[in-house]
């Protein structure tokens, strides 16, 4: 037992930096787009919904994006859930491990831990690898479970990764496509920016209305200031 | 109807200690220093800043679950589905930071113009005990997330307490109430945190504001103010602390709120220093993360804690100087041997000293931010040790020797004379 803990003691003493691999593309979101917040969760519902869950995010949460419930429960809902309940799967951590051999985390929050750039980069750069036990791969993230849930959409690709020649440096990767998918490279980052704008925005679903009343709490308090300071200035005149 | 408020007024006044005399005692008769500067609000920004904590944590707590099953559920959901919800959270996590910004401008503040020096000692005292226990305070709040940070920071904290020698185990467990951080854990930081911390520390700050007003407030020229009174028998440098630095504290307030709304509405994360961005992924005891931080206020004595070497494979010693490095704060008002308080009228020795030990806490907190890999390695004469840890080894001296050399430095320090009355 001593062992044990003396050895979680020194965890942090051994962490290293994440190693450098893929470099990250920018994800060029915008939270206040509805069309693409719109197409993002249709993406989401129809992909991602079947294995990973959103467990905190309510369906007529959606209402968000300009759509009604009637909307929402007519073109975004594929299991008996009612429009209030939240975006639950079937899938159990258990039987999700049993056939990935990890269990897909919930999304509800992968947002904020993640971050939009690495969403972005991630979910472009799954490529075909015959030793994985998916068949798939990924550049930013090696060895992942997941198997490319949009390959229809992106087709096949395949990846070489060249080292640097000195060993040192970032690594060359070349990119080939083995066969096509039913969206051309273009459409694939359109739809996989509104994802990842998506799942930003189910993060933190107040955020927009969290900056709309930023404002005028700041506006308040300047004009509190003024009165403030002026209060302040009267009293200290005699104080010399 | 006025007279009937009147008396009863004066009914409660015959039958408790009189509040209009305690309110002429501590604010409307308190005579302050006339020449409080900038430095001087953050005082009255921290008891701003605890009364924002104690009223959005019971808010918090009337949605949250001290339950390791459903704790980052709650939080999520006061996040979505409690009306309001998201702001009285960012309130309480922003609110948090905010204390520890507060609280070590409010220290430096006393390292600046020597108020910790005699006769106000015992004041310095109660603050390094309010500092301590908010420490902890923030330490178990953190956990109740329930996210990754939360629980593998927790793991870690709790750990240096097993690196004690003989009890260190037994102690650990004793803590945790279980062989891992777990749900008893989360249940017990929750009762602490909730209502133990808090409570000592409303007591500590009582304390603190006493003993301040019995000895008076010191001021930016360390004058003594009750030296020169005026006929009246006020101090002729004092000013009643109402109206005059409620009205000059409002002002201080309305700007401290915009800082602390600018963070909370437009950058709660703050750049993942606020809200570590892992932890919003739920608590895993199966998965330990690659680099796990404290928060920010923490950093500094993390830094220290890293930079010492184990010794015969065990972490006490790590464990021990970082001890030492809080509670060395305890002794600054016996260490500084000179003549004069305010840094106004104190040498280049003392100056210099306070720079490098301003430089020294900040780059100490970056270190603790960071993998100890941040910097690379060094050449082969320094036998390739990361080059972050020697910093970080350098700058632990020079932290411990800020204090060490003190009695040194600040006796054969060249000083000017203080005049008679503050200087404006």
């Amino acid at each position: 037992m001593k062992k044990l803990l003396l050895s979680l003691l020194f965890v942090p003493l051994f962490a290293w930096a994440a190693e450098r691999g893929y470099r990250l593309e920018r994800a060029l979101i915008d939270t206040k787009d509805l069309l693409s917040l719109q197409a993002g969760a249709k993406t989401f519902v129809n992909y991602c919904l079947n294995c990973h869950g959103a467990q905190y995010m309510r369906y007529n949460r959606l209402t968000d994006l300009g759509l009604t419930e009637a909307q929402i429960r007519d073109n975004l809902v594929f299991t008996d859930a009612k429009v209030g309940d939240t975006m639950k799967v079937a899938l159990t951590p258990k039987d999700g491990k049993t056939m990935f051999g990890a269990a897909p985390p919930d999304l509800s929050v992968i947002g904020r831990s993640r971050g939009a750039d690495w969403l972005y980069t991630y979910m472009r750069t799954f490529y075909r690898d015959a030793k994985s036990p998916t068949g798939w791969n990924n550049a930013a993230f090696p060895q992942v479970a997941m198997p490319h849930a949009l390959w229809t959409l992106q087709g096949e690709r395949a990846l070489e990764i060249v080292p640097a020649k000195d060993g040192h440096g970032p690594a060359t990767y070349k990119w080939s496509q083995l066969s096509a998918g039913t969206q051309d490279a273009l459409q694939y980052d359109t739809t996989i920016r509104d994802l990842v704008n998506y799942l930003v925005y189910m993060g933190e679903p107040a955020a927009s209305r969290r900056k709309q009343i930023g404002v005028v709490v700041l506006l308040a308090l300047g004009i509190l200031f003024v009165f403030a300071y002026a209060l302040k200035k009267e009293y200290w005149k005699d104080v010399k | 109807m006025a007279s009937r408020l009147m008396a009863l007024w004066d009914w409660f006044d015959a039958r408790m200690p009189s509040v209009a005399e305690e309110f002429r005692k501590h604010m409307a008769e308190y005579y302050a220093p006339k020449n409080f500067n900038f430095w001087y609000f953050f005082g009255a920004l921290s008891i701003l800043v605890l009364v924002i904590q104690i009223v959005s944590g019971i808010f918090l707590t009337m949605h949250y679950k001290p339950d390791a099953a459903s704790a980052f559920g709650s939080v999520e959901y006061i996040m979505r589905d409690v009306p309001g919800g998201w702001l009285i959270r960012y309130i309480h996590s922003t609110g948090g930071s905010a204390f520890f910004i507060v609280v070590y401008l409010h220290m430096f503040r006393a390292l600046l113009y020597g108020s910790y020096k005699q006769p106000r000692e015992l004041i310095w005292i109660f603050g390094v005990l309010i500092y301590l226990t908010l420490m902890a305070e923030a330490f178990m709040g953190y956990l109740l997330p329930w996210g990754q940070m939360s629980y593998w920071g927790a793991q870690v904290i709790v750990n240096l307490f097993a690196a004690v020698p003989f009890i260190g185990p037994d102690l650990a467990l004793w803590i945790r109430g279980d062989y891992v951080v777990g749900d008893a854990t989360l249940n017990r930081f929750f009762a602490l945190h909730v209502i133990a911390i808090p409570l000592v520390l409303l007591g500590l700050v009582a304390a603190h504001i006493l003993a301040l007003h019995d000895v008076g407030s010191n001021n930016p020229d360390g004058v003594e103010i009750k030296k020169l009174k005026g006929p009246d028998g006020h101090p002729l440098d004092g000013i009643p602390f109402h109206p005059y630095y409620t009205v000059k504290d409002i002002v201080g307030a309305v700007v401290f709120l915009a800082l602390f709304c600018f963070v909370l509405f437009f950058v709660p994360e703050m750049g993942g220093y606020f809200l570590e961005y892992n932890n919003f992924i739920p608590a895993d005891p199966l998965k330990t993360p690659q680099h796990i931080a404290p928060v920010w206020y923490f950093t500094p004595y993390y830094s220290i804690l890293r930079a010492v070497p184990p010794l015969f494979n065990s972490q006490f010693p790590g464990v021990l100087v970082m001890g030492v490095a809080t509670l060395i704060l305890f002794f600054l008002p016996w260490l500084d041997r000179s003549p004069v308080k305010s840094i106004r009228y104190r040498g280049l020795l003392f100056k210099s000293a306070v720079a490098i030990f301003v430089i020294t806490f900040l780059v100490l907190g970056y270190l603790g931010t960071e993998p100890v890999t941040v910097w690379g390695q060094a050449g082969a004469w320094l036998g390739h040790a990361d080059r972050a840890t020697v910093a970080a080894r350098v700058f632990t001296a020079l932290y411990f020797a800020f204090f060490v050399l003190m009695p040194w430095y600040t006796a054969i320090d060249k000083t000017t004379p203080v005049p008679e009355r503050v200087t404006t």
